[in-house]
């Protein structure tokens, strides 16, 4: 039982960092037709600048990590949004042209992130009460599993939130149905790009904070990796539905993390197989594309 | 005769290798109703798009005097040009609510007249516009429109596909906006035309082939025939 428990834990909490980097993936593809995937990129410039923060010496409290948490979000919009503005914007229309500028700027960032700060991992700071366990029905659970878990709630509850109350979140909506109609009706729609690429983003760059207290450590090529999985969650979610992409964010963890104990590894395999029979079953993903 | 409130001059439209629209050119008068005829696939809803900027087009479109060929369709939008597109488009997803919310632009402020035009529509402020039945969701993309102050409204086959009973409450709703706003009416129910337009635009093979009185028109059984396809007395084209 208490295997069974911590297994479901440390699923929910992988696939609240699959969460936390997809919904923005999901978002602008889902409104603008823009598979950028240099999103995963993102996630690792925010757990670096999350990193930074934290080596500003002395021990990480919770003071200073809410400051890793805010410059890991920040990090990840800003890098988003001047991505949005220079690349993508002169290129909307020409999908094959923004898939291969997003998969340079990829490469290009993890390099570059490598030239800065060395292609090795290294360990990542948390405050003490991340790093404790806690004992649930006879499994230790470390604190890290339950903030992701909680953090990703909070950013779904966020979104959600800003999709349906929000005159951005009516445009956005309106926009992953039917992009034409929303300029017909007189709505400049590429401030919406801007703002949905800016979210975007911030998700993953407040997950590659996560991740690093997640893993305990950082490496240029996390986000990359990430990106993987976050791309089969979008595509068994259904590609601009945000529900669909935290449905299948939780099934692939709790999937991976299941068989890779209970079937010798075959997690990441199981991943796949899951995808294939989506795609055969639901083509389109198992919810619609309504970004709600 | 004071200046046209559209003007539209040697626009070319060219879609994947096909040459749609070959010169059209005609002129919308200030107040009334202008129905732009034509047999199917002769480039009437082409020609709305392109001056709506919604397909790449060559020519001058001006309004009122301001060119806006080549703006950006929000940019027309805004300037006063209000789209009622054929098959509806409305946002399937949302409530009705909020795509009247999302359709209202800044200060616009015609919520009486259309609840007053659609009163169905302000009983199902709440409902999925995708659950409504066509002529609903005809009023739903009509109203979005007349929330607004727009100019010149370019409605594209209102009627089509709907019930007789709904094609006169449409019919209706039309009359009332062309009292508040200059009309181009893409339409193939030549009653609500001649009830309707003051004066016809007629295409063929994406070209200007007859401008004039739309009474007119109509009442030459003939000439109705040869350009549309349709006689008047067959009610529709």
């Amino acid at each position: 039982m208490s295997t069974v428990i911590l297994l479901a834990v440390t699923g929910l909490a992988l696939g609240a960092l699959y969460f936390l980097i997809a919904a923005g993936i999901s978002l602008a593809f889902g409104l603008m037709h823009v598979l950028n995937f240099a999103h995963g990129a993102f996630l690792t410039i925010g757990a670096y600048a999350g990193y930074l923060v934290a080596s500003g010496g002395g021990d990480v409290g919770t003071g200073r990590f809410v400051l890793m948490l805010a410059a890991g979000t920040l990090a990840g919009a800003l890098a988003a949004v001047v991505t949005e503005l220079l690349l993508i914007r002169p290129l909307y229309g020409n999908t094959h042209a923004q898939l291969l500028v997003t998969v340079g700027l990829s490469l290009a960032l993890v390099a570059l992130i490598e030239e800065l700060a060395g292609s090795d991992a290294r360990g990542y700071h948390s405050p003490g009460w991340a790093n404790a366990t806690t004992e649930i029905a006879g499994s230790a659970i470390r604190g890290s599993r339950f903030l992701a878990i909680g953090v990703a709630v909070l950013v779904l509850a966020a979104l959600v939130v800003f999709l349906r109350r929000t005159r951005y979140g009516l445009i956005i909506r309106a926009g992953v149905e039917n992009r034409s109609m929303v300029t017909a009706l007189g709505i400049d729609v590429r401030r919406a790009f801007t703002l949905v690429f800016a979210l975007g983003g911030a998700a993953a760059g407040l997950g590659g904070v996560i991740a690093g207290s997640y893993f305990g450590q950082v490496e240029p090529r996390v986000g990359t990796g990430l990106f993987i999985y976050a791309l089969i969650v979008i595509v068994i979610g259904g590609l601009g539905s945000l529900t669909g992409t935290a449905v299948a964010a939780v099934l692939v963890g709790l999937l991976q993390q299941f068989l890779n104990y209970y079937a010798a590894g075959v997690g990441d395999l199981s991943v796949l197989a899951l995808l294939a029979l989506v795609l055969l079953a639901r083509p389109a993903g198992l919810f619609r594309s309504t970004a709600s | 005769m004071s200046s046209p409130l559209l003007e539209v001059t040697d626009l070319h439209v060219r879609i994947g290798g096909s040459h749609i629209l070959q010169g059209v050119g005609f002129t919308v008068a200030k107040g009334g109703v202008t129905a732009l005829l034509g047999r199917n696939g002769v480039g009437k809803t082409t020609t709305i798009k392109a001056v709506m900027g919604l397909v790449r087009s060559t020519g001058t479109i001006t309004l009122d005097g301001a060119a806006i060929g080549g703006a950006r369709t929000f940019a027309i939008v805004r300037r006063g040009v209000g789209y009622v597109p054929e098959d509806r488009e409305v946002f399937a997803g949302l409530t009705v609510g909020e795509n009247l919310r999302l359709a209202r632009l800044d200060g616009a402020d015609r919520w009486d007249l259309v609840f007053d035009l659609f009163p169905e529509l302000k009983k199902r402020l709440g409902q999925q516009a995708g659950t409504l039945s066509g002529g609903q969701q005809q009023m739903v993309s009509l109203a979005r429109v007349l929330l607004n102050d727009h100019r010149l409204l370019l409605v594209d086959e209102p009627t089509k596909g709907l019930a007789p009973k709904v094609v006169g409450e449409v019919a209706d709703a039309l009359a009332r906006a062309a009292e508040i706003a200059t009309l181009v009416l893409v339409e193939q129910d030549l009653k609500v035309v001649r009830r309707l337009a003051g004066d016809a635009v007629v295409l063929d093979h994406g070209q200007v082939v007859h401008t004039g009185d739309a009474a007119a028109l109509l009442a030459d059984e003939e000439l109705t025939r040869r350009l549309l396809g349709v006689g008047m007395s067959e009610g529709a084209a």
